[in-house]
Formats: C-alpha cells, sequence, structure tokens
C-alpha cells in the first residue's frame, strides 16, 4: 500500500491540491502497474459482447428504419460505454475495499479537502478505461466498423471516459453507503441497466414495449448517441450538446451524492 | 444383492445437496448470478430486438419474449453450472473437501452431490423462467406437459453445466479461476441458437450454431413454448445434455482422480 504524504501549506508540492490529486491518482493506478492481469476480464468482457451481440443480433440491420447496415459499427459506443461502466463499478469497489481495510479513514483524517480525495478517484476511472475503449477500437475498425473520422473519435473516447468518471461517482456513493464490497453487484448491475436500458440495440423508433419509454427517459441514452454519432453518421454539435448535457447533469448530482456520503463516513 | 452401499451412498448425496442448497440460498452471491443476471438481459433482449420478429425468416411466434424465454434458461443454467463450480472450489480452499476425502464415502458422491443441487437451481431457473414469461404475456403452446417437460430439460442441463463447473472448480482448486470462465459463457451462447434463430445469425456464428450442443438444447426447451411437443427436438435436446454432461463427468473423474493423487 502507498503512503500518501500531505505536507503541511506551503511546506511544499505535495501540499497543493493539483499535486495531491496526482498523487492520489497515481495511488489508484498502481493496481493496473501491479497486477496487471486484474485487469484482463474488464478488457476482455466488453469486447465479446460486442462480437457476441453483433453476431446475434446483426441481423436487426434489415429492419426498415435502422440507421445502418453494420450492425457492429452501431453496437460498438455501447460497448465503449460498458467499458467505462464498469470500469467505474470496479473504482467503486476498490473503494469499498480501501474503507473496509481502513485505508480510506486515514485518508478522512489527513488535511486532503474532500473533492480531491473523490476526483483523485473517479478521474483515475476515466484513465484506466481507455484500456478496455482501445482493445475495443482496435479490434472493432480491424473488423470492419466504420471510421468515425478524426473529431468523432476523439469525441467519442473524451465523453466515454468523462462516462467513466460518473459511472465511479456512482460507484463511489454506494461504497460510502454501505461500506462493503458485498455491494459490488449492486454496482455492477446498476451500470449495467444504464448502460443497456437505451437504444443500445436499436435506433428509440424500433424499441419496443417498456424499453421505448425508458431509453427516452434515461440520459444516458444522450451521451450514447453523442459518442454514436460518428460511428453512423455525421458528427454534429445538435448530437452532442444533450450528451454533454447529461454527463454534466449527472456529474454534478452523483458528486453531490457522493460528497454527502464522505461527509457521513467523518461525521 | 446388498442394497446397503448404494442406500448409504444415496445419504451422502442428499447430505451433502442439502447442505449445497442452504448454500446457495444463504449467500445471495451465488443465487443472484443464476436469476438477476440473465433477467435483466431478458428485459434488454426483449425491449430492444422485439422487432426482431418482422424480419423475414424468424420463425412464426406469438412475440419475441416467446422466443427469449429458452435463451435466458440457458443462461441461467449455464451460471448455475458456474455457481456450483465457484462453492466447489471454495469448499476446497476452505479445506471442506479434504475432510471429505478422509471421511469413508464414495469419492463420486461428492460431486454428484453439489450436481444434485446445481440441477435444483436449473429447476428453479426454469420456475422464474416461465413464472416471468407467463406474468409478461408469453403464451406456452404445448401447455402443461410442455411446462413440464421445459422443467425436466432445464434441471438436467443445469446437471449438466454443473460437471463442466465441478471438473473445473477440481482442476483448479480455486474460486478465482472458475469465476474467470464467466465470459466464456457468453461466448459459448451467443455462438449458439439460444438468443436468436441460427439461420439469423451472422457468420461464422451462424456455421458453428449447427453443430454447437447448446444450440439443440436451447431449441429443445424453445419448442414447448413456441409450438407443440416434438419428439425430434427433445431427443436432439437431450443429446446436446448428454455430450456436454457426459464431457463433464469425464473431466470431473479425471480431476477427481488427479486431486487424490496429489492428495
Amino acid at each position: 500500500m502507498s503512503t500518501v504524504h500531505v505536507s503541511a501549506p506551503g511546506a511544499g508540492a505535495v501540499g497543493s491540491p493539483l499535486a495531491m490529486l496526482a498523487v492520489m491518482m497515481r495511488r489508484a493506478l498502481n493496481e493496473i502497474i501491479r497486477v496487471p492481469g486484474a485487469a484482463i476480464p474488464g478488457v476482455l468482457a466488453p469486447t465479446i459482447f460486442m462480437l457476441g451481440l453483433t453476431s446475434v443480433f446483426g441481423s436487426l440491420t434489415q429492419l426498415p428504419g435502422f440507421t445502418t447496415d453494420s450492425y457492429m459499427s452501431f453496437l460498438i459506443p455501447v460497448s465503449l460505454l460498458q467499458s467505462a461502466a464498469f470500469t467505474g463499478a470496479a473504482t467503486g469497489v476498490n473503494l469499498a475495499r480501501d474503507i473496509e481495510q481502513g485505508w480510506f479513514d486515514r485518508l478522512l483524517v489527513s488535511p486532503a479537502p474532500r473533492p480531491i480525495l473523490l476526483a483523485a478517484t473517479v478521474l483515475s476511472a476515466s484513465l484506466r478505461s481507455l484500456m478496455p475503449m482501445t482493445m475495443l477500437l482496435i479490434v472493432g475498425l480491424a473488423l470492419g466498423v466504420r471510421f468515425p473520422g478524426a473529431d468523432g473519435l476523439a469525441l467519442a473516447i473524451v465523453l466515454a471516459a468523462a462516462f467513466a468518471a460518473v459511472a465511479a461517482t456512482w460507484g463511489c456513493t454506494l461504497a460510502l453507503r454501505f461500506r462493503t464490497q458485498s455491494a459490488a453487484p449492486l454496482m455492477q448491475a446498476s451500470m449495467f441497466m444504464a448502460v443497456l436500458f437505451t437504444t443500445s440495440y436499436a435506433p428509440q423508433d424500433l424499441l419496443t414495449g417498456w424499453l421505448h419509454d425508458v431509453a427516452r427517459l434515461n440520459p444516458v441514452t444522450q451521451v450514447l448517441e453523442a459518442v454514436r454519432q460518428g460511428f453512423v453518421g455525421e458528427v454534429s454539435w445538435a448530437d452532442t450538446w444533450p450528451g454533454l448535457a447529461a454527463l454534466a447533469a449527472l456529474a454534478v448530482v452523483l458528486s453531490a451524492l457522493a460528497l454527502r456520503g464522505m461527509k457521513r463516513n467523518t461525521d | 444383492m446388498n442394497l446397503a452401499p448404494l442406500a448409504a451412498n444415496l445419504r451422502v448425496i442428499s447430505a451433502l445437496s442439502a447442505r449445497s442448497i442452504k448454500q446457495a440460498f444463504r449467500r445471495p452471491q451465488f443465487l443472484a448470478p443464476v436469476l438477476i443476471f440473465p433477467s435483466l438481459f431478458l428485459a434488454v433482449n426483449t425491449g430492444g430486438a422485439g422487432r426482431a420478429v418482422e424480419i423475414p425468416g424468424f420463425p412464426e411466434v406469438h412475440g419475441f419474449l416467446d422466443f427469449q424465454l429458452a435463451g435466458s434458461m440457458m443462461q441461467a443454467t449455464m451460471l448455475a453450472g458456474v455457481s456450483g463450480g465457484i462453492a466447489l472450489a471454495l469448499d476446497i480452499e476452505m479445506g471442506f473437501i479434504d475432510r471429505l476425502f478422509a471421511a469413508p464415502i464414495a469419492r463420486s458422491a461428492m460431486v454428484l452431490g453439489r450436481l444434485a443441487a446445481t440441477g435444483l437451481l436449473g429447476l428453479l431457473a426454469g420456475v422464474w423462467f416461465l413464472g416471468i414469461g407467463l406474468i409478461f404475456g408469453a403464451r406456452i403452446e404445448a401447455g402443461v406437459p410442455g411446462v413440464l417437460l421445459i422443467l425436466v430439460l432445464a434441471t438436467l442441463a443445469a446437471t449438466a453445466f454443473g460437471g463442466i463447473g465441478a471438473a473445473l472448480a477440481l482442476r483448479a482448486g480455486r474460486a478465482s479461476v472458475v469465476q474467470g470462465i464467466f465470459p466464456l459463457v457468453f461466448v459459448i451462447l451467443f455462438l449458439s441458437s439460444a438468443f436468436f434463430p441460427g439461420e439469423l445469425l451472422l457468420e461464422p456464428a451462424r456455421s458453428i450454431s449447427t453443430w454447437n450442443p447448446l444450440s439443440f438444447i436451447a431449441d429443445g426447451l424453445r419448442q414447448p413454448v413456441i409450438s407443440a411437443i416434438s419428439l425430434n427436438e427433445v431427443g436432439k435436446c437431450l443429446g446436446g445434455i448428454a455430450i456436454v454432461g457426459g464431457a463433464g463427468w469425464l473431466l470431473s473423474a479425471a480431476a477427481l482422480r488427479a486431486r487424490l493423487k496429489a492428495a
């Protein structure tokens, strides 16, 4: 377990918020460097889902009104968000482990501001999510996924990485609430629902029953459509801003909940 | 003929099976993946791909939910097998199996007790998904005999998958290794007709699904839901279960022998 040296204000560089953030993020990323095997399932699973679901539901593109004739191009944004979501859930599980082992209590009594502790945890999730995303994009583009252009690709990566941070904030909220790794299935299942209860399998007009309404109300649908636009068409501001707004709203609400959880843990 | 050893073995199997069932119900982490995850997947598949029934070549069905029920039961019975394997591996890690090795009981009873419990989980999964299907408007075209047939097939399928889980647990002896095959469950299922008609899958899944034993099992579970009972489909389903179960049994026996030799 690494140690965070937080010196008195003004005593050294580590005391500055940015330096604290960097040290905390570095600690969160240590797991990948020290136990790279632990990252393999998280990297492989979204790729397996993308290939498998394309094989199974690929014929859906024959339906009138489907927006592309390449189902893998339609599906890869779902897998990008899925990989981000599972990375976020894993971050919540790691925090729960830190709480169980008493490490987090030591952080809470340090002079580090609460928002810095939370920001370091969730931003490390954004960085970690780049691993499965890279794998997905390499496999997908090699198998014929439509290249979204430099702007579409950059937008997809930035939005998905930001979604990983949002998912991690949710994971942290649950970890702070339940204080046990046993909450892991709840973190994973809620993220699974958030990503798949959207226009994940088919465009909005082709969804049926309850999912048609749930997908319309689910803010993650806006994020998914913003990530997807380059893979199935052209990138436009009209399809981008709802995704950004949804991410911002989710970040604000979930950060408030997570910080409240931290406060409750110190009271 | 002396039936006493057989009766003693049955008592051991029954006691170990009861222990495994209690374990599953006391630890939600064993039961939840078997029922909750496939239920969520069923909900997403049905709402997201419900219009698939309009694709030319899709079999005549009452609704997409009716078609999907078999896939969910397959998924649940396979996950029951994985869960059983994880529980057995935990028993090995905690030394419980070593204590059974030292007891005067048949070695096969250790595995059969676990498999009986996994079969019961399969039965539970069958009841769960048929219940969900009926609540949300599915029709079981083959009626009550069809329901009974599905429950028997789901129980047998779970037992067969449990054999594979047990073989992995006995070979590896570590729960994390058995847990690691979780994504593999999806790979094999995606390469079968569990979730979509085989002839509408994209290549190479379409070709693989024609000889994947899981396709036979899925089609056998599906037939009573979407049509009348077909002896041909039941036969193919039992054949698929026999292939999986036979492989599981052989691998378990080999792994058990290797573990005993190492002990």
